[in-house]
């Protein structure tokens, strides 16, 4: 673990990957430091940022650095069944990039259960990351100036589903009619670190 | 006879949008804690500024005013109404609480120096609010819509006493150069030494590029001693970011949540209020040392 500065209100923690981030931010979740105001999980950080009236960086880390990491980042989440159809533009591309069948690519997506490691780019697009076989697969040459609310894609070694429609560079291979983001519901975001999804070949 | 006389005033408690100049938006304390669903906090740019409004006219400081750029408000009140204006000063009185009579006007001139006006109504302003903030985030998109001419805007009920503050002391924003504290950002040590030295030597120029998402910034190219790409990770307003054009980016109320260009360092978050309140073509000095 190495802490970095960031700033006179926050701290970022360096881990050395996924797995060591959402073991920390679980344990984060579960037993929250007095004065953090958030907490927010990315790809091999944890940021937190603090109440100056309440707490300083320098509490706050020694509090850190006593923290116990959840062991086992799976299991422990809400898991949630998200229908897809999938007939995305790009699932011939990835089934090439693969060097399998487009059906192979589904039950292949179908087959793990993912989790939602970190959100980021847009409110509620979570970045999900499967249980079994890491996934690699390139960006698109040249991204989208819109893709369609509810795509469900992928990029490098993640799944993701677009909250709403916005430019995106993913490799679309379906879509969902659940909404992943929405206002009105509490908690807005579906698919929020820790959360389980399990997709399912609705096509 | 009162009981009907105070519900018809309820009903008149508005201020309707006449005029909003450049851009006009509601704002509030934001939506602190929901970065790890990928909202960021958004809220008042002039945090100091947009609270001593709400002061003045009795509210709770983290009440909606309303965010001003560069003057050019007209408002006409529904009811008889208190607001006050903070921040930028536009020609009216200003850091005080003043009485704005039913279907009469509030006319937000240019200001001077400075940027953001903010203008609170007593009992503040009451639209919906979206994941507990009326703020609108003009980078998510989350909140109510940018304010147009003929919007009008339900005000709440007083809450507390009027403070019995005639006028607050305050400096007005600067105009010309300002100088803000730095403090080590968490990707320092992807710059050389010279490239540091650089950031705290130069007078960074303030370009039109800029908004309430950050302050583009035009200077010194600054050079990394690391090439590659960094995985994106959290960050929180006052981030000073240098993506490959070596130009930093001061981020402000609007940031993102989380960014892939390393952060060179902070400016200490009391001072980040005094940057919402640059203009283009101002420059802007950082103070201390980013090792």
């Amino acid at each position: 673990m190495r802490v970095l500065p960031a700033g006179s209100t926050a701290l970022l923690v360096e881990l050395d990957g996924l797995d060591e981030v959402l073991g920390l931010y679980a344990a984060l979740v579960a037993e929250p430091v007095d004065g953090v105001v958030d907490v927010v999980p990315a790809a091999r950080t944890v940021l937190l940022v603090t109440d100056p009236a309440v707490t300083t960086p320098a509490a706050v880390e020694q509090a850190v650095r006593r923290t116990t990491p959840r062991s086992g980042r799976r299991g422990g989440g809400e898991l949630v069944e998200l229908p897809v159809v999938y007939d995305g533009a790009d699932l011939g591309d990835v089934a090439g990039h693969l060097g399998v069948e487009p059906g192979d690519v589904v039950r292949r997506h179908t087959g793990t259960e993912w989790t939602v490691a970190f959100c980021g780019f847009a409110p509620g697009f979570g970045y999900l990351t499967p249980d079994g076989e890491p996934w690699q697969v390139p960006r698109r040459d040249s991204p989208r100036t819109k893709v369609p609310p509810g795509s469900v894609a992928l990029a490098g070694e993640f799944s993701g589903v677009y909250p709403r429609e916005s430019p995106g560079g993913w490799q679309l291979i379906g879509r969902t009619e659940v909404a992943v983001f929405d206002v009105a519901r509490d908690p807005a975001a579906l698919l929020r670190p820790g959360v389980r999804v399990r997709f399912v070949d609705a096509t | 006879m009162t009981g009907r006389a105070a519900s018809q005033d309820s009903v008149t408690r508005t201020l309707t949008v006449v005029a909003t100049g450049p851009l006009t938006t509601v704002q509030d304390g934001g939506r602190p804690g929901q970065g790890a669903m990928g909202v960021g906090r958004s809220g008042a740019c002039d945090r100091a500024a947009a609270r001593l409004a709400n002061r003045l006219v009795g509210n709770d400081p983290d009440a909606a005013v309303l965010e001003v750029t560069l003057g050019g408000l007209v408002l006409r009140a529904g009811a008889d109404l208190v607001l006050a204006t903070t921040g930028a000063r536009c020609s009216v009185a200003h850091n005080a609480p003043v009485p704005l009579r039913a279907d009469r006007e509030l006319r937000l001139g240019l200001p001077p120096s400075g940027l953001r006006t903010y203008v609170a109504v007593r009992g503040g302003i009451t639209v919906e609010p979206v994941l507990g903030s009326r703020s609108t985030d003009l980078l998510s998109g989350l909140g109510p819509p940018v304010l147009a001419p003929g919007d009008v805007l339900p005000v709440g009920e007083p809450t507390a006493p009027m403070p019995g503050v005639d006028l607050a002391p305050v400096p007005d924003p600067p105009g010309g150069e300002l100088t803000v504290r730095v403090l080590p950002g968490p990707r320092a040590d992807w710059f050389p030494s010279r490239a540091t030295a650089a950031f705290t030597a130069t007078a960074w120029e303030v370009t039109g590029e800029s908004n309430r998402i950050g302050l583009r910034l035009a200077g010194a190219a600054l050079e990394r001693s690391r090439t590659g790409e960094l995985a994106s990770e959290g960050m929180v307003r006052g981030a000073l970011q240098v993506p490959p054009s070596g130009q930093p980016v001061l981020f402000l109320a609007d940031a993102p949540v989380t960014g892939g260009y390393p952060v060179i360092g902070y400016v200490a978050d009391a001072d980040v209020d005094r940057c919402g309140q640059l203009r283009p073509g101002q420059t802007l000095r950082f103070r201390g040392a980013l090792s």
